[in-house]
């Protein structure tokens, strides 16, 4: 039963021809089975995730109305507040802290019903494309256990491929949801920028982050995203309109007479044949569907990546300072003598990973007096041009679409040295994180030349969430009639396979 | 071509409150000029005449009304404290004037 | 060498700079919902925005808004229609994020001033203090420094943290530089604070007690030749909690920048903490190495930009002008100059006035006042308003007297009936059975008995000797139990004893 989707084990448990209990127990056992070798979790919340479970179907017993998940699992990642589990955020920092408080997500989670069975690993505080700058060590891809999920969001979309949870939550500030799911073979989706609310989600880019749906599915991401979506007013940022109508558009994909945008730029040279090839495939089928494909041109975003990689440091530099040993984490060096900046300094270092400090540094240089204005200063405008570029490019499409990123899974360890290159995981997705739109990435196959999984983008508009959710049906429903079985079958079959 | 010295990381250390070895500082300052040659790409298009985005969405005016919410127990408050007294945080000595 | 102000001021002028921070007593916290009362157990009104806890989200208290909004009208600036919050970076234990949210460079409010009208040697003389700016920030929790000698930062072994204040909503008013105050720089800038305190206080946005902390003064000090364009280093004085202490700390930093000066040395621009004992400064932070606070806007929170209309219903709405309020009661009230400053030392103005509103004579009511119950509260050793008599109680004692009621002797003790809280002063007057003889017949009759008991006295006044009356009138006072009009008692007897005092 844990091969199925969630919206298949919804309807199951509406029926009731499985209880939530036998649901979420079953999951426990697969997890049991395969993590040691995936690595997904950093905490598996057995008597917690039962206990919700048999409450759900004590409530179903009563026949009281629940929501379209009501009792069907989840994973989530670690840098999500959730009230006495605890939460790390991947790092040593935060060993141990169990949070007072739930986020708005994990309370919608909740208010819907929906089973909670342990936090995700990621990389440290949501900096990294390949979960290896966890302070728990890697997560490995299902695909091929000698390879990155990717990241930051690697457990959660770990989790869905080795079939340990049907749904996930994930956070993306660069792409980190979409990047995990195509190199994994999943859904994942990045709501429009105050969509989903950030209230404890703990920050790495205040301005960039973002928490969205993972799943198998287009529908069930889709199902998942208006259980957490909506606004918050703990969270000001929060956009105060309703939830676009995502669930009919996954179960619409009527995609005919709509635009399709071809990114120019989100192309060519730097991407792997096996991700091109799988893109153009993509765009054919699309094309049979009704849509109409057409090319537009965003010459600004060859600087995004530069861009964000000032924005995004220069955020976290000011964010992670609450990190300082005098609260809550990690106090190190309080011995006799010691004052207080001398724990908070050995903490920080001791605490924080190497990724993380290094771009603490380069936030911290970026905002100081002297070059605020020729770095930080500069790549706020630079966004500026790339949000007028994604305007201009919607006046000529409906969505945009590119490949989710240059290459497939590469090896645990083989990036890990070379800082730049594991930038360029993200320089199909960052665009969308400036704009604040929405993004998505779909499996749209395997590359001819490792047989690992290809990821295809589709843009929308701000608060137009439901376009991707069209298309990527559209194309989900393409592809499966294609391939004649969901793709994640041809994954290898781990832990005896129920 | 921008770079910096290894004091100028620990300058930005020192700001950063983060005590690192010797080693992580060189290690920075060379990681450093490769990386700030590639974002300093974003002056090439910063012209005076584009304007700042600090916030992706055009929202204005978001308040809260003033009315009293109940706070965190001071238990709850006080979870997560290395160490405490007399239900409140306990801090090494600060060396730093107030 | 130590110099007198004078020599201090023959030499140089000094150039004042003041940044006042205000608490607001709104309900609650800047970015959060917890509560802002003042003296509450360390640790329970905190909650994971003003804790800093990870994850949490900052959200705009709109009556800080509306607040700061006021301040900026009532100081006359002009409302930016476009402002946003900042994030100033350092690292300090009793600042949670280890940021402080506040404004930079697009503040709420910009460009304003206010007038004071100090005594000079020419009589008096008006300053106009310019405004550069107001904006809002948030304060920071309190560190209780233990195991050192006196309870300050210096040798203390550890700190304990409480977070109740954290996240209080703070205004900061700075001003532009102030020069040309030359020797009066000390009064000028007491008068500023004061007539600061008096506007914020009759906004109603905050408790202005500066001995509380609800309101902070930080004086910049410099001193440059007289005549000189160029401006020296200025010093910042902190820990001036009181309006006197405001006019002592720039007195002394003159004197000991001059000092400095004039032994050919240099001012370091640092800043020093002012001592209340001493009235010195002691040196604290150096500020040569400025810090470099990195501000840049913050992205958890989105700009403001107030309604036009809004801003002109709160500028409508504004009370009057303290000064101005103060010249037009004056004048009302016809009150001379000296009794003014009276009350308003004695901080009686608001109290007075709320009684000549219900309707007693204004010099009646500033007597009441200032005087008898003035009194009581300095035995009591509380504070006037901490009294349990209001204004309706005294003016409704005022009109007791006024007809004839009460005399101004048992006025007295109805004061002391309220005080003590009897009640109402007709009720007080009810349960003490005060009440004036003022029946012609028991007069008469108490008249008539004290005559005949000290006839020869009374044969005196009716021979024309009238200070004999005085010891007859006392007799039947104490005959009536001091509840007998004194006045009218004189007049009575007298006509009895076939006088009049014509």
């Amino acid at each position: 039963m844990i091969r199925n989707n969630a919206a298949d084990m919804a309807a199951k448990l509406v029926a009731g021809e499985i209880t939530s209990v036998a649901l979420t127990q079953a999951h426990l056992d697969r997890i049991e089975a395969v993590d040691t070798d995936v690595h997904a979790f950093l905490h598996i919340d057995t008597e917690g995730a039962l206990a919700q479970a048999a409450a759900v179907d004590a409530k179903r017993a009563k026949g009281e109305k629940l929501s379209p998940l009501a009792g069907v699992p989840l994973a989530l990642k670690d840098v999500m507040a959730q009230k006495g589990i605890p939460t790390t955020c991947g790092s040593k920092i935060l060993e141990g802290w169990r949070p007072p408080y739930d986020s708005t997500v994990v309370a919608n989670l909740k208010k819907n019903d929906i089973v909670i069975l342990g936090k995700t690993n990621m990389d440290e505080f949501a900096m990294g494309s390949s979960t290896e700058n966890s302070a728990y060590g890697p997560t490995h891809n299902p695909w091929d256990l000698t390879r990155i999920p990717g990241g930051s969001g690697g457990g959660s979309s770990a989790a869905l491929a080795a079939f340990e949870a049907p749904l996930a939550i994930g956070t993306d500030t660069g792409g980190s949801i979409r990047q995990p799911a195509a190199v994994t073979g999943t859904v994942g989706v990045k709501p429009t920028y105050g969509g989903v609310s950030r209230y404890g989600l703990v920050a790495f880019s205040s301005s960039l982050d973002q928490a969205g749906p993972c799943a198998r599915t287009v529908l069930d991401a889709a199902l998942l995203h208006e259980a957490i979506a909506g606004h918050d007013p703990k969270d000001a940022t929060s956009i105060n309109a309703p939830v676009p109508q995502v669930v009919a558009a996954a179960k619409s994909g009527d995609v005919r007479g709509m635009k399709i945008g071809v990114v120019k730029e989100l192309n060519g040279d730097g991407y792997q044949a096996g991700v091109r090839a799988r893109f153009e495939e993509s765009l054919e089928l699309l094309a049979k569907a009704g849509a109409e494909i057409v090319e537009v041109s965003a010459p600004n975003f060859e600087y995004a990546l530069a861009a964000y990689y000032l924005i995004a440091p220069s955020e976290c530099s000011s964010n992670l300072a609450r990190f300082d040993a005098m609260r809550y984490g990690l106090r190190v060096g309080d011995v006799d003598g010691a004052s207080a900046e001398s724990v908070m300094n050995l903490t920080r270092e001791v605490g924080f990973g190497k990724e993380v400090k290094r771009r603490i540094i380069l936030g911290t240089y970026a905002l100081s007096s002297g070059y605020y204005d020729a770095y930080y200063g500069s790549a706020q405008k630079v966004r500026t041009l790339i949000t007028q570029d994604f305007t201009r490019a919607f006046e000529k499409a409906d969505v945009l679409v590119s490949p989710t990123c240059p290459t497939t899974a590469f090896k645990i360890g083989e990036k890990a040295n070379d800082p730049l290159a594991m930038y360029l995981n993200d320089i199909a997705t960052i665009p969308v994180n400036m704009a604040g739109i929405g993004g998505m990435s779909l499996p749209s196959g395997l590359a001819d030349e490792d047989g690992l999984p290809v990821g295809f983008q589709i843009m929308s508009p701000v608060m137009k969430d439901e376009r991707m959710y069209l298309v990527g049906a559209a194309l989900e429903a393409a592809l499966l009639s294609k391939w004649g079985a969901p793709l994640l079958d041809k994954a290898p079959v781990m832990g005896g396979g129920r | 071509m921008s770079s910096l010295s290894r004091d100028d990381v620990a300058k930005l250390a020192g700001l950063a409150r983060i005590e690192m070895s010797d080693q992580e500082l060189v290690d920075l300052a060379n990681e450093f000029t490769v990386i700030l040659d590639a974002v300093a790409r974003v002056q090439e298009v910063a012209g005076a005449d584009v304007e700042a985005t600090s916030h992706p969405l055009p929202l204005r005016n978001i308040f809260r009304p003033d009315v009293v919410v109940p706070s965190l127990t001071p238990e709850e408050a006080l979870s997560g404290a290395p160490a405490q007294e007399e239900q409140r945080f306990r801090v090494p000595q600060i060396l730093g004037e107030e | 060498m130590t110099l007198s102000y004078d020599e201090v001021v023959a030499k140089y002028e000094p150039v004042l700079g003041l940044e006042v921070h205000v608490e607001l007593n709104t309900n609650s916290k800047m970015f959060c919902g917890c509560s802002t009362i003042f003296g509450a157990e360390p640790n329970t009104q905190t909650c994971p925005v003003c804790l800093a806890l990870p994850g949490a989200l900052p959200v705009v208290n709109e009556k800080a808004i509306e607040s700061t909004i006021k301040i900026g009208l009532a100081l006359n600036c002009s409302i930016a229609p476009f402002s946003r919050f900042a994030r100033k970076n350092y690292f300090y234990p009793d600042m949670p994020k280890n940021f402080q949210i506040s404004q930079y460079d697009e503040p709420i409010c910009v460009d304003g001033y206010v007038d004071v009208e100090i005594e000079t040697d020419e009589g008096p003389k008006k300053f106009r203090i310019e405004v550069e700016r107001v904006h809002m920030e948030e304060d920071t929790g309190k560190s209780l420094h233990v195991g050192g000698a006196t309870g300050r930062i210096h040798g203390a072994e550890y700190s304990l943290l409480d977070y109740n204040r954290a996240g209080i909503p703070l205004v900061e008013i700075v001003t532009k530089i102030v020069p040309g105050t030359g020797k009066y720089a000390p009064e000028v800038a007491k008068a500023y604070v004061a007539e600061l305190r008096d506007i914020l206080r009759s906004l109603g946005v905050s408790d202005v007690k500066m001995e509380q902390g609800s309101l902070r003064c930080d004086a910049n000090v410099s001193l440059r030749l007289i005549g000189a364009e160029k401006l020296g280093t200025r010093s910042e004085t902190k820990n001036v909690n009181s309006l006197r202490s405001v006019e002592r700390a720039i007195r002394g930093e003159m004197i000991r920048h001059a000092e400095l000066l004039n032994a050919g040395g240099r001012v370091v621009q640092e800043t020093r903490h002012f001592q209340e004992d001493t009235g010195l400064t002691r040196s604290g932070r150096s500020k040569e190495q400025a810090e470099d606070y990195r501000y840049f806007p913050e992205p958890d929170l989105v700009p403001v930009a107030p309604d036009a209309a809004w801003i002109e219903t709160l500028r409508a709405a504004l009370p009057e002008r303290p000064s101005i309020r103060r010249k037009r009661l004056q004048e009302a009230w016809a009150v001379p100059d000296k009794e003014m400053a009276a009350m308003i030392n004695a901080d009686v103005l608001d109290i007075v006035e709320a009684t000549v509103l219900l309707g007693a004579d204004p010099t009646k009511s500033r007597t009441w006042w200032l005087g008898e119950i003035s009194r009581i509260a300095n035995d009591k050793d509380v504070a006037l308003a901490d009294l349990a008599i209001t204004p309706a109680d005294v003016a409704e004692i005022v009109a007791l007297v006024n007809a004839g009621e009460l005399t101004d002797k048992l006025a007295r003790q109805v004061v002391e009936g309220v005080i003590a809280g009897e009640g109402k002063p007709s009720e007080v007057v009810a349960k003490r059975g005060i009440k004036v003889v003022n029946d012609d017949g028991a007069l008469m009759a108490a008249i008539e008995k004290v005559c005949a008991e000290q006839a020869e006295t009374a044969d005196k006044v009716r021979n024309g000797h009238l200070p004999a009356a005085g010891a007859l009138i006392g007799a039947v006072m104490k005959e009536t139990k001091g509840q007998a009009d004194a006045a009218k008692v004189r007049a009575l007897l007298l006509t009895h004893l076939g006088q009049s005092e014509g």
